[in-house]
């Protein structure tokens, strides 16, 4: 009796908790997982409005935490946004599902140019989201050079006041144009050079930071800052407060230039309003109200056209608006494959000294 | 009362498929090469134990106990002293010290760690105050002065707690019968204080030092990810370059090495348990 007793408690117990956590019922469930601050919020209200769908929405912060949960199973999203390398990694790995372009008829918009790329060169899996570059967040009245090259991130008069982007495939995508190499290589002898350079800047590096970087450059506390050039915008596009001696040089050299994309991993249990909810992004009123409040240039068309005439300075801006030579001399990064690793490896060994 | 251990099962169920699974589950990939979402498949390797033993992961793993060896020597060098205040003050007052030590722990560690570098950083706070005072600036952050400071702050709660409890349980006619017999404070404190408080000390010792020798976070973000710490290596191995297998060496080894210590560390808080119920039999 008391073994039966015992059972049904551990299982009753265990029940519940099973049951709490999943919240099963049988309605639409989309579970989005995006990079944090990536979309206006108030676009998730009114497509549940339109469709009575419900969104379960989460963030991540980086391509690999965002690859690594999906990796590891145990939870299913039905839209995911990867940037480009990641994109190719994730078809590597057989990790995405083709697109219906029947049921993405807005796709019209975009424009040719963001088409059949070489991270999705079908473009079978993906539509691009938004787009941008990286480049060096600087403050105005810490910084007396022109912030147009890489060297400058190499600068000893700047000593203790440099931050550099936490991310392998920044830094020493940074190290590589530098040198004057592919932001890709796979040319052991260019990254070893690449490495070099990397921890000869170390002792003029302040610290190697993610987010922070933002943050810091805004607060003073450091000159210059390898970055997304979102981030530029961010403090840009700020109405609070005035950070008008904050500016963003892209490199003469070219850079990386990124696309992050709307993906539908396999595993995803609601494919069609996963694409809905695609094409409900591609919609040119929605694309232009989610492009204003992120702040990144749209590659919608009719939605670009727009943000042009209701913010022509924005097109002034590098960070926003690069020159066409920059942009030709830039990469897309690839995915490393194999080498993914050495690059991790290399890096390791810049940040342990 | 025997019958409440019913209520214990589905702890132990719990515990078993979200504890000791995962535990089974690390040591299986740190043995092991391959697809990690393909358990058949999975062959026997010791490579991602040799690859800790590369000198740069040596560097690491060392760079982390000094690290923590020294923020746990401050925080029992700071939080001794303030046990003793607080068990020695009038319960009144007792209470609220007590308040102020447990309240910031109510918030985030990562929140806290944050404010930390708004007050640390280079046009931060503290150097705004030193402007204000005519001081010379500091530079701690980023830096290892700054990680420090920051694992202490995070700790000191850990240390001081245990070893309070301990002091606030001493018989005062110990002490009395100390001074009776004519010994000054400071006999007193290290004849009759200090042994009696050994077993606060030395949890207080564990409590601090295996959170800190497994850290991670603080030393990125208030030194500038210039000095890695084992947590990181274990953190950038899942969450950046997908390796889990190697991931896992590391993370049985940090394991095996918290064991170690806190053999260590329990076997010293034993002899001090029998020394002292040595002296009471005489």
């Amino acid at each position: 009796m008391k073994r039966i007793l015992v059972s049904v408690f551990t299982v009753v117990v265990l029940l519940t908790m099973a049951l709490t956590m999943s919240g099963c019922g049988n309605k639409v469930v989309l579970n989005v997982f995006n990079w944090g601050e990536y979309m206006d919020k108030s676009l998730l209200d009114q497509f549940e409005e339109q469709t009575g769908i419900t969104i379960n929405y989460k963030t991540y912060d980086t391509n690999e935490t965002m690859l690594a949960k999906l990796e590891a199973g145990g939870s299913s999203y039905d839209v995911v946004f990867p940037s480009d390398y990641a994109v190719s990694e994730m078809i590597r790995k057989d990790m995405l599902l083709p697109l219906d372009f029947e049921n993405i008829p807005n796709f019209k918009y975009v424009d040719d140019r963001f088409k059949n790329l070489e991270y999705d060169p079908e473009n079978k899996y993906s539509v691009p989201y938004f787009w941008g570059t990286i480049g060096i967040l600087y403050n105005e009245d810490m910084v007396d050079d022109p912030v147009d090259n890489w060297d400058i991130l190499w600068n000893p008069k700047y000593a203790g006041r440099i931050l550099m982007k936490k991310d392998v495939r920044d830094a020493m995508g940074a190290s590589l144009k530098r040198l004057g190499y592919s932001m890709n290589s796979t040319n052991d002898e260019e990254l070893r050079q690449a490495q070099e350079a990397l921890i000869e800047q170390r002792k003029l590096v302040a610290g190697y930071y993610g987010d922070e970087i933002k943050d810091l450059i805004a607060n003073g506390d450091a000159a210059m800052g390898l970055t997304y050039s979102g981030d530029f915008m961010e403090l840009y596009w700020d109405e609070d407060a005035d950070f008008s001696h904050i500016s963003f040089g892209v490199p003469r050299e070219g850079t990386n230039l990124w696309f992050d994309t709307v993906v539908i991993p396999k595993g995803c249990k609601y494919k069609k309003e996963a694409e809905m909810f695609i094409n409900f992004l591609l919609d040119p009123d929605v694309a232009y109200q989610n492009a204003m409040t992120i702040g990144y240039p749209s590659p919608n068309t009719v939605a670009l056209d727009r943000m042009r005439q209701e913010e022509p300075e924005a097109f002034e801006l590098e960070a926003f608006w690069p020159d066409d030579e920059i942009i030709e001399r830039s990469d897309v990064y690839v995915d490393l494959g194999e080498y993914k690793s050495i690059y991790n490896q290399l890096w390791t060994e810049v940040l342990v000294d | 009362m025997k019958r409440m251990k019913i209520l214990a099962y589905p702890y132990s169920v719990w515990m078993a498929i979200f504890i000791v699974v995962p535990i089974l589950l690390v040591l299986l990939y740190s043995l092991t090469e391959g697809d990690i979402r393909n358990l058949a498949e999975l062959r026997f390797s010791t490579q991602s134990y040799e690859r800790v033993l590369e000198p740069i992961y040596l560097k690491v793993i060392v760079n982390s106990f000094i690290l923590a060896t020294l923020s746990t020597l401050f925080c029992l060098l700071l939080g001794y002293p303030v046990a003793m205040i607080v068990a020695r003050s009038n319960p009144k007052v007792r209470g609220m010290l007590l308040m102020f030590l447990i309240v910031p722990m109510w918030m985030n560690f990562l929140l806290r760690t944050y404010a930390w570098m708004s007050i640390l950083s280079p046009n931060g706070f503290l150097n705004r105050l030193m402007d204000l005072l005519g001081l010379p600036r500091l530079e701690i952050m980023p830096g290892k002065t700054a990680v420090l400071l920051g694992m202490i702050y995070n700790f000191l709660p850990f240390m001081i707690l245990p070893i309070y409890t301990v002091l606030s349980k001493i018989d005062k006619q110990f002490l009395e019968a100390a001074n009776d017999l004519g010994a000054n404070n400071m006999r007193t404190f290290f004849k009759i204080i200090l042994p009696l408080s050994i077993p606060g000390v030395v949890s207080g010792i564990t409590m601090v030092f295996l959170p800190a020798v497994s850290t991670f976070v603080i030393s990125g973000l208030l030194g500038g990810g210039k000095t890695p710490l084992i947590g990181d290596l274990i953190e950038h191995q899942f969450m950046w370059e997908g390796n889990w297998h190697f991931g896992s060496s590391l993370s049985i080894i940090l394991m095996v090495m918290i064991l170690i210590s806190m053999a260590i560390m329990s076997r010293i808080d034993r002899n001090g348990q029998q020394e002292k119920n040595g002296q009471s039999k005489v």
